[in-house]
């Protein structure tokens, strides 16, 4: 299934989905800068995403740093016990801004 | 012992990003007929993928056409991975993982290698030609 992008309240959520690797993280890479530019809060659903390698995680850096450039909300939603292991090993668990649900992200104002 | 190391898996795959999916699948059954539990089957794949892709994007440098040769060995106390190419070589040592204290996409691979496998290091190949990673994990047998 391919990685998609929706408009909610304000904020957009680009949901990626099953395993994350070399293959398409290059596609996340660019629906996550592409939203940034268009948005100034995005989260990034990861509840659907079994795998992630070093290059979606990558991704992910990319996002953090725009947004942090340029003074806008970014983070990440649902992340599974997989992804979370491979945010802790590359010590990042404490760099991004992490939330359970959208719900959870929407009341903290993104 | 010969007949107390058991091959799990032999395998050659393009240097595609595409192939990636093939390799952990591969991964994951040999982990599994191994006996490894969840956390250190995710370890060994997410270790052998980013070994992978490393060929894939440094040695082969995208190139589609290299080949890659993946063999999965259980021995007595350890599951080991080697990876073959024949892509220039290079020396691991001089491959350092960054400072994950600076945030910055790239560089995160060798650290993963490094920390999810108990051994990692170049070996000879029989013709001298390109190179031969060899990566073990010892075996933590899962709980009962």
């Amino acid at each position: 299934m391919p990685f998609s992008v929706q408009d909610r309240q304000g904020i957009s959520v680009v949901t990626l989905n099953g395993e994350v690797d070399l293959n398409n993280s290059p596609d996340a890479r660019k629906l996550i800068l592409a939203s940034l530019k268009q948005r100034k809060q995005v989260m990034v659903d990861l509840s659907a995403v079994e795998y992630i390698d070093s290059s979606g995680v990558a991704s992910l850096v990319e996002g953090l740093q725009y947004a942090r450039s340029n003074d806008q909300a970014f983070g990440l939603i649902g992340a599974s016990k997989a992804v979370m292991s491979v945010l802790r090993l590359a010590r990042l668990d404490r760099v991004f801004p992490l939330f359970e649900s959208l719900e959870g992200a929407l009341q903290h104002g993104g | 012992m010969q007949e107390s190391k058991r091959q799990l898996v032999s395998l050659s795959l393009n240097s595609q990003p595409g192939c990636l999916q093939r390799l952990r699948c591969a991964v994951r059954d040999s982990a599994d007929l191994a006996g490894l539990d969840e956390d250190d089957t995710h370890a060994v794949v997410l270790a052998v993928n980013e070994a992978c892709m490393n060929i894939i994007q440094h040695g082969y440098q995208m190139d589609p056409s290299g080949r890659i040769d993946i063999s999965v060995v259980e021995e007595p106390g350890a599951l080991v991975f080697r990876l073959r190419d024949y892509a220039s070589s290079f020396e691991l040592d001089r491959i350092e993982p960054r400072d994950l204290d600076e945030v910055h996409p790239g560089g995160l691979g060798i650290h993963f290698i490094l920390s999810l496998m108990d051994e990692c290091r170049l070996v000879d190949t029989p013709d001298g030609r390109g190179n031969l990673l060899q990566m073990k994990k010892i075996l933590h047998k899962k709980r009962q």
